[in-house]
C-alpha cells in the first residue's frame, strides 16, 4: 500500500503542485515591500543613527567638555578640545566625530551625563565624498538644531527605562 | 583552468584542472574562497582559503575595557548577533562572580532565541536559494525583518544590537514589546509550515540535498562539531540542555536529532529548532518575572539616570565606569552557549586590570568549515555548493 501511495505521489508530482499552490496563494496577499524614498520603515524611539549635539532651551550648549563619551568610544571616533570660555564654563573648542569610525555602539549617548551628544532618527545621510562624513562641532549642533523636536520626544519616550 | 589532453595514448588521462571559488560568490556565504581541485566535474580536493574578513577582534578586544568590547562582539555572526554577545558577558560574569537578576535573564534567553530564529531563517532559506529556490528566502526575509524590527525596539539597532551587558541587560523591554514578540509566535508557526510545504518533500529539493554531505556520528565528534551539524549526524548534544545557563533550566524544549546524516537531515534539524525556538520564546514572555535589569552592583552596572543625577556616588560610578571600566579579578574561564551555528566559546585571560589580558573565541563556523575537505570529496561541484549552505558558515565568526 505504501508503495502504490509513494508511486501515485511521485508520479502525481503531489508536493510540486501544492508547493506551487502555495506560491500562487502568495500573489493575491498584500504587498509587504515599501516603496521606500517615499514609504519607510517605522523605527522606535530607541534607534541610533546620526550623532548630534543638543542644546538647552536657552540656546546654550549642552556638551561641557566631560570627555566620557571620547574616552568610551571604542572605535575612537571622537576628538575633543575643551578650555574655559570668557564667561568661565568649560566648554569644547573642538568636537569632532569621524562617523566612517564609528560603529553606532550608542556608548557615547549612554555615557553623556547632561544628554548633549545623542544618536538620532535620521539614517539617511549618505554623502559624495568621505570628507563630509568627518563631522565637526558645527555640524553636529546644527544637526541637533534641526532633529530637537524628535531627539526631545526620544528622550523623554526612553527616560523610564534608562 | 588548463586541461592537459594526452592524444597519443589510447586511454586519455585527464589531468586534474583547479577551479578557483570565490572570495566573491554569492554561493560561497561571505568571502570564502575554495580551490577545488577538479577531475572532470568530480571535486577531488576542495581547499577552503579564510582570512579575507580577518579584523583581529580578539586583540582587538584586548585592549579594550569590557564594556567596549561588546559592540565588537556583535559583529562576529552578524546573522545572530545577541548570541555572540550572549558569551561574552557569561564569561565575565563567571570570572566576576556576580548574580544577574532573573528578569535581565529572561529577557537574555528570549533575544538569544530570537537570533536563533534569525539565523536559521537565513541558513535555510539562502540553502534553499543556492540549489535553486528562490520564494522561501524572499518570504524567509519578510519574518526576519520583523525579528530585526524587534532588535532595533529593544537596543536601537537593527543587527548590531549592543544589548546584552555584564550584569543584565542595557535596557528594560520597552512597552509593548512583549505582546507583539507574542503575536509574532502565533503567526510564525504558519510560516514554518509554508516552508515546510515549498522544501521539505520536494523532489528538486531532496534531489539536491539527500545523500549529500555525509558526516558520519564519528567524523562529526573527530571533527570538532557542535549545534545543528552535529544533531543532524545523530548526537543529542545541546548545551542548552546539557550545562543549562541563564534561564534555560526553566525552559521545556526538545533537541531534534537527524537520521540520515546529510543536508537534508541539518535542514529538517534546524526546521525543528525553529519551532522549539517559538516554544521557548513563548515561554519566556509567559514567565517572565518583574523586577530589575540589572545587577545593582554599581562596581559593573552604571547606576540609573535620575541617581546619577542626584547622588555624588551614583556620579562617581557613572564616571569611572565610563572611562575606566571594572576591574575583573584575575583568573581563567573557558564559556561556552550554543549559539545557533554550534558551540560558541570564550576563553578569557584576566590579570585584574580592566581589560583581558587574553581573549580567545572558539567559533563553531571555524571547525565546520575544516570539515568541507573531507565531505566534498567525491562530490560533484554543484554539491559543495549545497554542503556550503548546510554548513552555515558565515565569514564574521570564522576569521575574526
Amino acid at each position: 500500500m505504501a508503495f502504490i501511495d509513494r508511486t501515485a505521489r511521485a508520479l502525481l508530482l503531489t508536493e510540486l503542485v501544492a508547493g506551487m499552490a502555495l506560491t500562487f496563494r502568495a500573489m493575491f496577499k498584500q504587498k509587504v515591500t515599501l516603496n521606500y524614498p517615499h514609504e519607510k520603515g517605522p523605527i522606535s524611539s530607541r534607534f541610533r543613527g546620526e550623532h548630534a549635539l543638543r542644546r538647552y532651551p536657552n540656546g546654550e550648549e549642552r556638551c561641557i567638555a566631560c570627555k566620557l563619551c571620547e574616552a568610551v568610544c571604542p572605535a575612537m571616533a571622537i576628538t575633543i578640545e575643551a578650555e574655559p570660555r570668557s564667561d568661565g564654563s568649560r566648554r569644547t573648542t573642538r568636537y569632532d566625530i569621524d562617523m566612517t569610525k564609528c560603529i553606532y555602539c550608542g556608548l557615547c549617548q549612554e555615557a553623556c551625563p547632561v544628554d548633549a551628544i545623542v544618536e538620532g532618527p535620521n539614517f539617511e545621510y549618505s554623502t559624495e565624498t568621505r570628507a563630509e562624513l568627518y563631522y565637526d562641532k558645527e555640524k553636529l549642533l546644527a544637526n541637533g538644531d534641526r532633529w530637537e523636536v524628535r531627539l526631545a520626544a526620544n528622550l523623554a519616550a526612553e527616560a523610564p527605562y534608562r | 583552468m588548463t586541461a592537459v589532453v594526452d592524444t597519443q595514448e589510447e586511454e586519455t588521462p585527464i589531468k586534474t584542472y583547479t577551479v578557483n571559488v570565490g572570495p566573491q560568490h554569492p554561493a560561497a556565504h561571505g568571502v570564502l574562497r575554495l580551490v577545488a581541485e577538479m577531475a572532470g566535474e568530480v571535486v577531488e580536493r576542495a581547499d577552503p582559503h579564510i582570512g579575507l574578513l580577518h579584523r583581529g577582534t580578539e586583540k582587538l578586544i584586548e585592549y579594550k575595557s569590557y564594556l567596549q568590547a561588546m559592540p565588537y562582539m556583535d559583529r562576529l555572526d552578524y546573522c545572530a548577533p545577541m548570541a555572540m554577545e550572549h558569551v561574552f558577558v557569561l564569561g565575565v560574569e563567571k570570572l566576576l562572580g556576580i548574580k544577574v537578576p532573573p528578569r535581565a535573564q529572561y529577557i537574555r534567553v528570549l533575544y538569544a532565541e530570537i537570533s536563533r530564529l534569525m539565523n536559521h531563517l537565513l541558513c535555510i532559506t539562502t540553502g534553499a536559494l543556492d540549489v535553486g529556490a528562490t520564494t522561501p528566502a524572499l518570504w524567509g526575509f519578510e519574518e526576519r525583518e520583523k525579528l530585526m524590527e524587534y532588535s532595533e525596539r529593544v537596543s536601537g539597532a537593527r543587527m548590531h544590537a549592543n544589548y546584552f551587558r555584564v550584569g543584565g541587560v542595557a535596557l528594560d523591554l520597552p512597552a509593548g514589546l512583549s505582546e507583539d514578540i507574542y503575536s509574532f509566535t502565533e503567526t510564525y508557526p504558519k510560516y514554518i509550515d509554508d516552508l515546510d510545504a515549498l522544501l521539505t518533500n520536494n523532489r528538486i529539493f531532496k534531489q539536491r540535498t539527500v545523500d549529500i554531505g555525509v558526516v558520519s556520528k564519528e567524523q562529526a565528534l573527530a571533527w570538532g562539531m557542535s549545534g545543528p551539524m552535529l544533531r543532524g549526524s545523530g548526537v543529542p548534544w545541546d548545551l542548552r540542555k546539557s550545562q543549562p545557563y541563564d534561564a534555560y533550566d526553566q525552559m521545556d524544549f526538545d533537541v531534534p536529532v537527524g537520521l540520515t546524516n546529510d543536508c537534508w537531515a541539518r535542514y529538517l534539524v534546524r526546521m525543528e529548532e525553529m519551532r522549539q525556538s517559538v516554544k521557548i520564546i513563548r515561554q519566556c514572555l509567559e514567565k517572565m518575572p518583574d523586577g530589575p535589569v540589572r545587577t545593582d552592583d554599581h562596581k559593573v552596572t552604571p547606576p540609573k539616570r535620575g541617581e546619577m543625577k542626584r547622588s555624588m556616588e551614583a556620579l562617581i560610578h557613572h564616571f569611572k565606569l565610563y572611562t575606566e571600566g571594572f576591574h575583573v579579578p584575575a583568573g581563567e574561564t573557558y564559556t561556552a552557549v550554543e549559539a545557533p551555528k554550534g558551540e560558541l566559546g570564550i576563553y578569557f585571560i584576566a590579570d585584574g586590570t580592566n581589560r583581558p589580558y587574553r581573549c580567545h573565541i572558539r567559533s563553531p563556523g571555524f571547525a565546520h568549515l575544516s570539515a568541507l575537505a573531507f565531505m566534498s570529496k567525491g562530490h560533484m561541484l554543484a554539491d559543495v555548493v549545497a554542503m556550503i549552505a548546510s554548513l552555515d558558515i558565515v565569514f564574521g565568526e570564522i576569521d575574526r
